[in-house]
């Protein structure tokens, strides 16, 4: 005799709804279990949305940098004298097709010093550059806050202090009207630069005009390195010729860069900061999934005779299982979502600190969230199974 | 007290009166250790459709094992086992599954409530695995808890329930489903004199209303109430009294 029997049926609903009795009952417990995937969640999203924020800060003031600088210099060789550039090579460089602008910096012996009381050795790391008048035009720079260097300004005792020597020196601003001792006599300080990205070696320099490097300091300045801006189709062509145009009777003995590109470099180094940051949400995730494993044995010893209820009113060693499984994977995903909130809102502060655009990246939440749902499926299969071959009687027996 | 008629549609095929909805036959159970366990020597027994027993034994005679294989929790050693006409040993675990979910309620002496569900949910409960929405199952629900006289308490969380009153939700749930039989393992083990009378009052009633009833019991002034007895003793049946 082979009567019709229709099989026990849980519906979808029906299984999220069972899957979060347990959780329901212990609140607390659940928020605990969940708590080390949401670390580990909140850090992998705070890493990935930090370097993203940073990056694109970076590119966007890399775009308002332009990429179109060029940089030529002369190659530091030992025994081959002092660095410098033929005093014809700006003018051959300016007659190069693409070039829009160039202006030279000339490096300076001595020093500059707050005061004349200190020490010589105390220099700070700072260095003296006579600079063209156009040098900040052509870098596309800007003062914090005074003036730059002009026709008239160059020929007195007058400086303008890179963003770093101001800093190093204690001046701020030019309120109290600052001088600064400079190659053994004081010159005034008519403005600060801005910082300057690309050329991190004129932020630590105190630049003086040409004519007042001859008529104050006794030296005759011979240009060290030159400053090109380019026509920004052309940059390539440009910078193929710029050796051989700035010296050509010893091409090799010049250096010529395009700035942005060694910035760009330093950049992806911060590529191991990032994968450091994603390693500790790693650690952090899998602790959270011994969690929640733990957490789920312990709750499927303490429900055994709900389980042997459920056995009694149809239940199917599958819906005992998935009922398991699924509060498992409800927990990953109670820490995946607060993760991500966390990452995002830890993000959003760290970034507008800084005055980054904050920027989350699709992969870091939807990686999150895959990655807190598949920690739970994997924390929760141990127990589900447990759960699913507890025999009814074995349950109900132990109540 | 009235008691509202049964909802017919959820049983596959209405039991025609005297119908044996039970069979147990030679069943024995062994379980192993050294030396085995008999708990169940040798039981036959048949309850028919509409019945009320009890099944009266002291700790120990096998009266849980059963329960346990009447309820097809577990599978005899040997002999065979008929369930609404379904022989056990032909199934698998998920049709048995399905055959209680169908055919069988269960009523626990610890009542086995869902602490932070409601009255009306845990008795939707009892039907949860049989793949019907949740809005249906709460109607039924509300049919079944106005079976046990509960209709007002519904919305009350079962930890706001007394004793008496938990246990009558655990019977509307073993009801809610139009089970073939409900199985009752000491339903009034938990209960103080009074909850307890009113619990086999309402098992009398239900019987009286058509409903098959296998109540264990160690008590012989429970059982005593019941139309047939069956006394089991060392996993044997000792006496079988009352029955049509």
């Amino acid at each position: 005799m082979k009567l019709d029997l229709a099989p026990s049926r849980l519906t979808p609903r029906d299984v999220v709804r069972v899957a979060s009795i347990g959780l329901r009952t212990r609140k607390l417990r659940a928020a605990l279990s969940a708590l080390g995937i949401t670390i580990g969640i909140a850090s992998l999203v705070a890493v990935l949305g930090l370097s993203e924020s940073s990056r694109s800060a970076f590119l966007a003031e890399l775009d308002k940098l332009g990429t179109n600088l060029l940089q030529v210099r002369a190659k530091q060789d030992a025994g081959a004298g002092s660095a410098e550039l033929p005093s014809m090579a700006k003018v051959m460089v300016g007659r190069v097709d693409g070039v829009q602008s160039v202006a030279a910096t000339f490096d300076l012996k001595g020093n500059v010093y707050r005061t004349d009381l200190v020490p010589a050795t105390r220099s700070g790391g700072l260095s003296v550059k006579a600079a063209d008048t156009d040098l900040l035009s052509t870098l596309q720079g800007a003062v914090a806050t005074g003036r730059f260097l002009d026709a008239q300004s160059s020929r007195r005792p007058t400086t303008v202090l890179g963003s770093v020597a101001s800093q190093r020196l204690g001046i701020r601003d030019l309120a109290a009207r600052p001088k600064v001792w400079l190659g053994e006599r004081w010159f005034s300080v008519v403005g600060i630069l801005e910082p300057m990205a690309l050329s991190p070696a004129l932020e630590r320099s105190a630049l003086v005009g040409r004519e007042a490097a001859r008529a104050y300091l006794g030296q005759y300045p011979v240009p060290s390195t030159l400053y090109v801006r380019t026509d920004p189709t052309k940059v390539r062509s440009v910078l193929e010729v710029l050796s051989a145009t700035a010296n050509p009777a010893n091409p090799t003995g010049i250096e010529s860069t395009r700035p942005s590109e060694l910035l760009e470099a330093r950049q992806a180094a911060d590529v191991a900061f990032t994968s450091l940051g994603l390693g500790l949400g790693a650690v952090a995730l899998l602790v959270g999934a011994v969690g929640i494993a733990n957490v789920m044995v312990i709750s499927v010893l303490e429900r055994r005779s709900e389980i042997g209820l459920r056995r009694a009113l149809g239940a199917t060693r599958r819906h005992v299982g998935l009922q398991f499984l699924g509060e498992a994977l409800v927990l990953g995903a109670i820490g995946g979502v607060s993760g991500i909130v966390l990452g995002v809102l830890a993000t959003a502060a760290y970034a507008s600190a800084r005055g980054w655009g904050i920027l989350i990246p699709g992969i870091a939440v939807g990686g999150g969230l895959t990655a807190a749902l598949v920690i739970g499926a994997v924390a929760g299969l141990y127990p589900a199974v447990r759960a699913a071959n507890m025999s009814p009687t074995e349950a109900l027996r132990t109540a | 007290m009235t008691v509202p008629r049964a909802v017919p549609e959820l049983r596959e095929t209405p039991n025609a009166p005297h119908e044996t909805v039970l069979r147990l036959s030679g069943v024995t159970k062994v379980y192993p250790a050294t030396p085995p366990v008999p708990a169940l020597r040798g039981v036959d027994l048949d309850v028919q459709a509409g019945e009320l027993v009890a099944i009266v034994g002291p700790s120990g005679s096998g009266k849980s094992t059963l329960l346990h294989i009447a309820g097809t929790l577990e599978r005899p050693t040997s002999g065979s086992v008929h369930v609404a006409g379904h022989d056990v040993a032909s199934l698998s675990d998920e049709d048995l599954s399905a055959l209680r979910a169908r055919h069988i309620g269960f009523v626990f002496q610890q009542f086995f409530l869902i602490e932070t569900e409601g009255a009306l949910d845990n008795v939707a409960d009892g039907l949860l695995y049989r793949g019907l929405p949740l809005d249906r199952r709460r109607e039924l629900a509300r049919v079944a808890l106005e079976r046990v006289g509960l209709a007002e308490r519904g919305s009350l969380l079962v930890s706001k329930l007394s004793g008496g009153e938990r246990q009558r939700v655990a019977v509307a749930r073993a009801l809610v489903g139009e089970p073939t039989y409900v199985l009752a393992d000491e339903p009034t083990g938990n209960l103080d004199t009074q909850s307890s009378d009113a619990i086999v009052e309402l098992l009398e009633q239900l019987h009286t209303a058509g409903t098959t009833i296998v109540v264990i019991t160690h008590n012989p002034e429970v059982a005593a109430r019941f139309p047939r007895r069956v006394g089991i003793r060392d996993g044997l049946i000792e006496y079988d009294e009352g029955g049509r």
